[in-house]
């Protein structure tokens, strides 16, 4: 089992999909004289060319729509946005074209297509750089959107999106790149739609995905040291489809759940856990839901706002006291 | 064929029954029309009938247990017949479950919902209240007897009461409570506002759960004595200090507390009073007792003054009357309830059609009811449905107060003690016999001023009993 980054995990999975099929290429700004913005498409260029290997004008939905062009003729594009805030140029492309070109044209075309970038905020990016994706995708049917907060996950995420025949939404964190993990050396698959127990516990599910695994990851740390509090933490990991049965086993088992998410409260992820959650596990609950997400304003660029506005460890461990009835 | 006991609607605004006790037991044999079990409802004490004959197979609560209505309670059968399926599925927690009558195999297949809606056909038909002869339970359900917010009262939940009576629980201590047959109303809350939580419940198990439920009160304990007896009682004779003591609530003082919730809230109340000179109806009372002391009849104060309402809501009809949402109803008799007061509460029986009887008769009959809702044994019809009420608790030295109306009737009448007083007549200061009354008013039916003429005639009767014969 090798400790690799998360750029270097998807750096992986890329390769070792292209290596797989010769019909998976890759498109978008700088990836491949510049190795990727956040060189995530290290060394690709050199190893397959840039037949594969293709860097395009800064014109995002020129580009996305080349690629669902592609898809629709039989390749397997990966399309790389710089960040998902550039996205939104492309967000025609990717949610009317296609999310919409299964169902429209009656079956006949499906769009093998993955696209990906970072999203959330990094540091001191601002309002138009810091935002979250997250719900812009997992909102619209047609759409699977992946989240992944561990190096493990990216790898083994980026290749079930890639091999999947339908359009993939890939959200990456920039602040993620360089987290380190344990990756293992084989051939590693993560389904689509399926959570994962990062933590076991008793006490209270912390529900998180994508950056907030780590955030949830330190919380439980404290509860534990300081509270005496066992925390069960479940990663997402992929919000659409939404593996909500992990999170409702859990609930059922603690009876307390923190709803955890980067983006801004109001529809969010978070709230659609809630949602679940007070209908599934109705008669399990022994505290209302509690939900922490960052505040409901535009990203600040000073940094000690930056760091108020996003949600910390300490807030996902006042919550969880909160639902345990100990603060 | 097994035969299904289950818990009776025994009363209108019955929701759930004590078992009093069993008058039966396992093996014995017993036929139609037999007594089967003594039922505390929330009004009265009454008699569970059996619907069929057979063996006494099982009986599945014990006295004192207290269950929703239409659960399952007993079941009746051949002596060698297997009744498991009927048992085992029996939780008499399982709620509104209601019991049907004779099952086969292919009932049994059905569904769940089909089964639910089947039993509550055959509940009624299974176990009937005592004393309910058959035309009248088919001709009158006694639900239809009551107002509409009775009717739904009836079929409320558990859940729903205890959201009225606003006991904050999580689910899961709700559920933990129900799984451990603990009381979830007798178990403290820590959590925000009082809210009950899984630690609490945790605790209340650990500790061997809330105490057990009291007895319910004696029956034929002195009844009247305590008033009294409290209220002169010798401070030396009373211990340094009180225990602290939580009364449970009956089923009676359960629905008093509701309906009357139901009554000052939505009931927009407002009071007349007056003061009347009691002398002549005293007198008239006294000569009338004179004349009729042979047949053993006595007419009370309060039998004058229930023959005056009646008369007097004769001569006003818009005071006899209900507010019906979108109408006002005027009622074709006066029924008069009287407020009695019992060991735990109090009960309004009704002297029916007051304004056809004589005062012979009112007294002859409001005597025994009052001696029979003392002693618990009135029929559901002989307490519902009246159209005025009043109350008096002049006996307890009260001069005078305000009552609260018992829906659907539009006015209470509130009637206090009578003294003897200084009063200015003609411009001397004479001696006479007064008596305060205070009649509270649903302002939806009755305006100020039209129940201001029903007092008007109703002291005029009084003051001047040839007023009643006019």
């Amino acid at each position: 089992m090798a400790v690799i980054t998360y750029r270097e995990a998807l750096n992986r999975a890329l390769r070792e999909e292209m290596n797989r099929d010769e019909n998976v290429f890759l498109l978008g700004e700088e990836v491949g004289e510049y190795d990727g913005a956040y060189k995530v498409s290290k060394g690709l260029l050199d190893e397959f060319g840039e037949w594969r290997i293709r860097d395009t004008p800064i014109a995002e939905n020129g580009f996305a729509g080349l690629g669902i062009g592609a898809a629709m003729a039989g390749l397997r594009p990966i399309v790389e946005f710089m960040t998902w805030n550039f996205a939104l140029l492309a967000y025609d492309a990717i949610v009317n074209s296609a999310a919409k070109m299964l169902y429209m044209s009656g079956g006949q075309y499906n769009v093998p297509i993955v696209f990906r970038g970072p999203g959330g905020a990094a540091l001191q990016l601002s309002a138009q750089h810091s935002q979250v994706p997250d719900p812009w995708y997992a909102n619209i049917p047609g759409l699977k959107v992946c989240t992944p907060g561990t190096p493990a996950d990216a790898l083994g995420l980026l290749k079930s999106a890639i091999r999947d025949d339908d359009p993939v939404v890939f959200i990456e964190g920039e602040l993620l790149y360089n987290v380190k993990g344990e990756v293992p050396d084989e051939e590693h698959i993560v389904p689509i739609g399926v959570a994962d127990i990062k933590r076991e516990g008793s006490d209270v599910t912390l529900v998180c995905h994508s950056k907030m695994v780590k955030v949830v990851t330190d919380a439980a740390g404290i509860l534990a040291d300081e509270h005496e509090v066992e925390a069960e933490i479940v990663d997402l990991r992929t919000i659409r489809p939404l593996d909500i049965d992990t999170v409702i086993e859990s609930v059922k088992k603690t009876s307390r759940a923190v709803v955890v998410q980067e983006g801004s409260p109001h529809s969010g992820i978070g709230a659609q856990v809630v949602d679940d959650i007070q209908r599934e596990a109705f008669d399990h609950l022994d505290a209302p839901v509690a939900r922490v997400s960052s505040l409901d304003v535009p990203m600040h660029y000073a940094r000690p706002v930056e760091k108020h506005i996003l949600p910390s460890a300490d807030a996902v461990v006042s919550a969880a006291l909160h639902v345990c009835y100990l603060d | 064929m097994a035969t299904k006991v289950v818990m009776a609607q025994l009363s209108p605004t019955m929701e759930e029954g004590k078992l009093v006790e069993w008058k039966v037991k396992e093996g014995d044999e017993v036929s139609q029309g037999d007594i089967l079990a003594e039922v505390e409802t929330d009004k009265a004490n009454m008699d569970i009938e059996a619907m069929g004959g057979g063996t006494v197979r099982a009986l599945l609560i014990s006295e004192g247990d207290v269950v929703e209505v239409g659960a399952l309670i007993g079941v009746l059968g051949d002596p060698d017949e297997d009744i498991s399926d009927l048992v085992d599925g029996a939780k008499p927690s399982a709620g509104a479950q209601a019991g049907g009558d004779e099952r086969d195999e292919a009932a049994s297949a059905e569904g769940p919902e089909d089964e639910a809606d089947d039993d509550a056909e055959q509940a009624e038909a299974a176990t009937k209240p005592a004393g309910a002869d058959e035309s009248r339970a088919e001709a009158e359900p006694a639900a239809e007897a009551e107002p509409a917010p009775d009717a739904a009262d009836a079929g409320a939940t558990i859940e729903e009461k205890r959201s009225n009576g606003r006991v904050k629980v999580s689910p899961l201590a709700r559920r933990m409570a129900e799984d451990a047959g603990l009381d979830i109303a007798r178990i403290e809350g820590s959590g925000p506002g009082g809210r009950i939580v899984k630690s609490d419940v945790q605790a209340a198990i650990e500790s061997g759960g809330p105490e057990a439920e009291e007895e319910a009160p004696e029956r034929g304990a002195p009844e009247r004595a305590a008033v009294p007896s409290a209220a002169v009682r010798s401070a030396a004779l009373r211990p340094a200090r009180l225990e602290d003591e939580r009364i449970e609530a009956s089923q009676m003082r359960k629905t008093i507390a509701k309906r009357l919730v139901q009554s000052i809230g939505p009931v927009p109340h407002f009071f007349l009073t007056t003061e009347i000179d009691m002398g002549r109806a005293l007198d008239l009372r006294k000569a009338l007792n004179e004349r009729l002391s042979a047949s053993g009849v006595k007419v009370g104060v309060n039998d004058l003054l229930l023959k005056v309402a009646a008369e007097a809501l004769a001569r006003h009809p818009e005071i006899n009357a209900s507010w019906a949402e979108d109408a006002i109803q005027r009622h074709g008799s006066a029924d008069i309830g009287i407020a009695v007061a019992v060991p735990d509460g109090l009960i309004t029986p009704v002297v029916r059609e007051a304004d056809r009887k004589g005062l012979a008769q009112i007294a002859g009959e409001a005597s025994d009811l009052i001696e029979r809702a003392r002693n618990r044994k009135l029929k559901p019809e002989e307490y519902t449905g009246a159209t005025f009420s009043i109350s008096n608790l002049g006996m307890f030295g009260i001069d005078e107060f305000t009552a609260i109306i018992n829906p659907p009737e539009a006015a209470i009448l509130a009637v206090g003690q009578t003294v003897e007083k200084p009063v200015v007549e003609g411009g001397e200061v004479v001696v006479r016999r007064r008596m305060r009354v205070t009649m509270s008013c649903d302002h939806r039916v009755i305006d100020g001023a039209t129940g201001a003429v029903f007092l008007q005639t109703y002291r005029a009767m009084l003051e001047n009993p040839l007023e009643l014969v006019s």
